[in-house]
């Protein structure tokens, strides 16, 4: 059944790219082409296996990268949140590296690592551990001191206190960590391969530009979003899985 | 439809005695009748209370009058005169303040005129006036959050005066203070229901509160909701205030409210 | 963090990592790191630079008129969401999409519709900054409390008064926590902005720098960025929390 929410985000879509054909036709630019003609080179790089080539590419350095910051980043959030003395050593850290635009240490990496996969993991890792490993620990920090109190008042042991409170307490917040870090590894997963060297969907993105190929170029553009998308949908998944208790819906006053 | 409407109004303009009438009001959110053909007539000058089990649409009534509310049928009439949305002649005082916390004590109690575009000199003289009538002369420039939830209410209180509106419309007013307090500001609203010579519409949930403050009390029933009853404690006011609750009349009021509300709430 | 009875203040383990990068640069364990004081008394002999100070002016333009344009669309339309349903539920999916679309791929868009430069950098920042803002001033306005609307309503506050007396300062606490999270992302942006679009700001200092192998210099302006961004960050925050008692107390 048609629901107001749905028929509203088909209307919302149709008005989008609804104006990205009309502005496309006008053109508002040399360099604008339409929804449809795009449209057509995402098909076309789909079929003709290009755009898959060209992710087996991309997704290397962004999913290592994110699986190293996964890992690492909560890991350190964990002690970062248990140990007063691991907090004061490294959140600091953590602190200046989340404000920090680091997309300016990429010339160093390049120098120190080359052009190869590791700095890409490099550049992708450092932009999404930090907001994890935050994320993680204050939330950590936070668990309601009553849910540990009850905890060991039923004689549950460290291990457990943490595995079986202090996580589940925090999984709320890890996610939303997980979530925020994942989107800033895409952004450094992209700006690696449009500065260091043009792989994967970036090499598509630059050399179609550099060919005024505008279709295959938005194309590519529009898959990379769909991409992130999609992946922050399945980390929800994942997220109401394995914690179904998150999912509290919504408050509605 | 409109010239209906106004031909009702100036025939009932006549009747001089009621401040604001209401009638036939039905109100439904979604599935939920709130409201089913409620009729009320308001005394002026004379306080009127609202009384009854949670949920019962006491709150919905008030909104209606104020105009902050579409009754689904039925109509308010202020004054003799039809209403359509909220209007200068009635104010709102509201259960929980509803202060501007970034506005000092003097902004807010002037707020109501400055919105009536009235000059900064002019809103903040009447309203001195009214922040010393209800005791709070020193305390024009704190803020909200720097004042006790009573003093609070006394803040909201002398906004809703200062916009001289002749009908105050509260919305359990007292229910956020604490019981001395609220004994403290009943005393007070006998005080300006007798000087101030406006019509007051009250909704509290305390028996005994309505029956000290009321001129008239309206018992209201849910399911389906109705006004069950009309009580009129007047001759208790000719009394000495202080007296008032040792008064056998008093008792024997609560004692009877309380044997028709009883069955709603078992 | 305490030692005995002594509280070490928050920030304070930089300084012990300090230390350790003194001693990794005079271990002269890579090439990469310098040790920190050679990278202090650069810094001091680069501040005055013409060089720094034309990329710091290039960056605070691009920087200031991005973050400029993200508040000045970013909150109305927030406030809009915030107020009108249908505005909401059709805007809302867009505004989560490019928050956390990986925006860097959009930056080639930019060149090829505004050119290679000042323009693209900026719309850029704006681009990195403004849906949060967007989303936090929704936010803000969504948890209005119920009666100040009505109490608007009942004294017959025209729109515009209710928009500028009333929402604009209910919603300030949110509003400034996105503006605050939307500057560290403009911070970021500016920067991307530079390294893709055009070599320019402190961007170009950095390629120039990496080029000639000048690593005293590059780490000497990362410190001088770095500590700029946290500044700004902290400043927001300041701001926020002189705002946030009356956020407990709406
Ligand atoms: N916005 C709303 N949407 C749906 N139902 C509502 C809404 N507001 C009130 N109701 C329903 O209308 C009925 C009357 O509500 P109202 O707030 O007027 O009660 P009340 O007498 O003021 O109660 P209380 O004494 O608890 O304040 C209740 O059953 C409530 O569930
Ligand atoms: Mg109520």
């Amino acid at each position: 059944m048609l629901t107001r929410p749905t028929l509203l985000k088909i209307l919302s879509t149709l008005i989008l790219f609804g104006a990205w054909e009309i502005a496309g036709r006008i053109p508002v630019s040399y360099a604008f082409p339409t929804f449809i003609e795009s449209m057509q080179a995402l098909a076309r790089m789909t079929f003709d296996g290009t755009l898959f080539v060209a992710y087996g590419e991309t997704l290397k350095p962004l999913v290592i990268g994110i699986l190293i910051s996964t890992v690492l980043g909560i890991t350190i959030g964990l002690f970062i949140g248990l140990s007063g003395w691991f907090d004061w050593l490294m959140s600091p850290i953590f602190i200046v590296m989340q404000a920090a635009p680091l997309a300016a240490l990429i010339p160093l990496l390049v120098m120190a690592y080359g052009i190869g996969l590791t700095s890409k993991v490099f550049v992708v890792c450092i932009m999404a551990m930090p907001v994890i490993v935050l994320n993680t620990s204050s939330a950590v920090r936070n668990t309601p001191g009553s849910l540990k109190e009850m905890g060991r008042s039923y004689l549950a042991s460290d291990t457990e206190i943490i595995t079986k409170i202090i996580i589940p307490s925090a999984s709320p917040l890890i996610f939303s960590g997980l979530r925020l870090g994942i989107s800033a590894g895409f952004i450094g997963a992209i700006l690696s391969e449009l500065k260091i060297t043009p792989t994967g969907v970036g090499d598509i993105i630059t050399f179609s530009r550099s060919i005024a190929d505008y279709p295959s170029m938005y194309a590519a553009i529009f898959s990379i979003i769909l991409l992130a998308v999609l992946f922050l949908n399945l980390l929800e998944s994942i997220e109401n899985y394995l914690f179904e208790g998150n999912n509290r819906g919504y408050v509605s006053d | 439809m409109s010239q209906t409407k106004s031909a009702f109004g100036q025939a009932a303009s006549l009747d001089t005695e009621h401040a604001v009438i209401t009638r036939n009001i039905c109100k439904n959110y979604g599935a939920v009748e709130a409201l089913k053909d409620l009729s009320l007539e308001f005394p002026r000058g004379q306080l009127t209370s609202l009384l009854g089990p949670s949920g019962c649409g006491k709150t919905t009534l008030l909104k209606i009058i104020a105009g902050l509310l579409e009754p689904t049928s039925g109509e308010v009439e202020v004054n003799g005169r039809l209403i359509n949305g909220p209007g200068p002649n009635r104010a709102f005082v509201f259960q929980d303040f509803a202060l501007l916390p970034w506005a000092s004590v003097m902004r807010n109690v002037a707020f109501g005129l400055e919105l009536r575009g009235m000059p900064k000199s002019e809103r903040e003289a009447i309203a001195e006036n009214y922040i010393s009538a209800v005791g709070l002369s020193g305390f024009e420039n704190s803020y909200p959050h720097e004042l006790s939830g009573g003093m609070r209410q006394r803040v909201g209180l002398a906004r809703a005066l200062s916009v001289d509106a002749k009908v105050l419309l509260m919305d359990e007013p007292f229910s956020a203070v604490d019981e001395q307090t609220r004994r403290k500001f009943q005393e007070d609203l006998l005080g300006l229901v007798q000087n101030e010579n406006k019509t007051f519409i009250f909704v509290t949930h305390s028996i005994e509160e309505a029956v000290y403050v009321s001129d008239q009390i309206a018992i209201l029933l849910p399911r389906p909701s109705r006004v069950s009853e009309i009580i009129r404690p007047r001759a208790l006011h000719g009394k000495d205030v202080s007296n008032i609750r040792r008064d056998p009349e008093y008792l024997d009021i609560v004692d009877q409210i309380w044997a028709s509300l009883r069955s709603y709430v078992e | 963090m305490k030692v005995g009875n002594i509280q070490l203040p928050g920030m304070s383990s930089l300084l012990l990592w300090g230390l350790i990068w003194e001693i990794v640069g005079r271990s002269g364990l890579t090439f990469f790191v310098p040790p920190l004081s050679e990278v202090i008394a650069t810094l001091f002999s680069v501040i005055g630079t013409p060089a720094f100070l034309t990329a710091l002016s290039e960056t605070a333009y691009a920087f200031f008129l991005g973050v400029f344009f993200a508040i000045v669309i970013g909150v109305p339309v927030g406030i809009l969401m915030g107020k009108n349903r249908l505005a909401d539920e059709l805007l809302l999916p867009w505004v989560n999409i490019f928050l956390s679309a990986p925006l860097t791929a959009l930056v080639p868009v930019l060149m090829v519709l505004f050119g290679f430069g000042m323009k693209s950098i900026i719309i850029t920042t704006t681009l990195f900054a403004i849906w949060i803002i967007i989303l936090n001033a929704r936010a803000g306005v969504k948890q209005i409390n119920r009666s100040l609307v009505d109490m608007a309503k009942s004294f017959l506050a025209t729109p515009w008064d209710a928009f500028f007396k009333i929402y604009i300062w209910a919603a300030l606490p949110e509003i400034l926590g996105g503006i605050r999270i939307g500057v560290i992302r403009a911070v970021k942006g500016v920067i991307i902005g530079q390294l893709l679009i055009s070599i320019v700001g402190f961007g170009a200092l950095f390629e120039l720098y990496s080029s000639n192998f000048l690593m005293g210099h590059f780490w000497a302006v990362l410190i001088v960025l770095f500590a700029m961004a946290f500044a700004v960050s902290e400043l927001l925050a300041y701001l926020e929390r002189r705002v946030s008692y009356y956020a407990a107390t709406r």
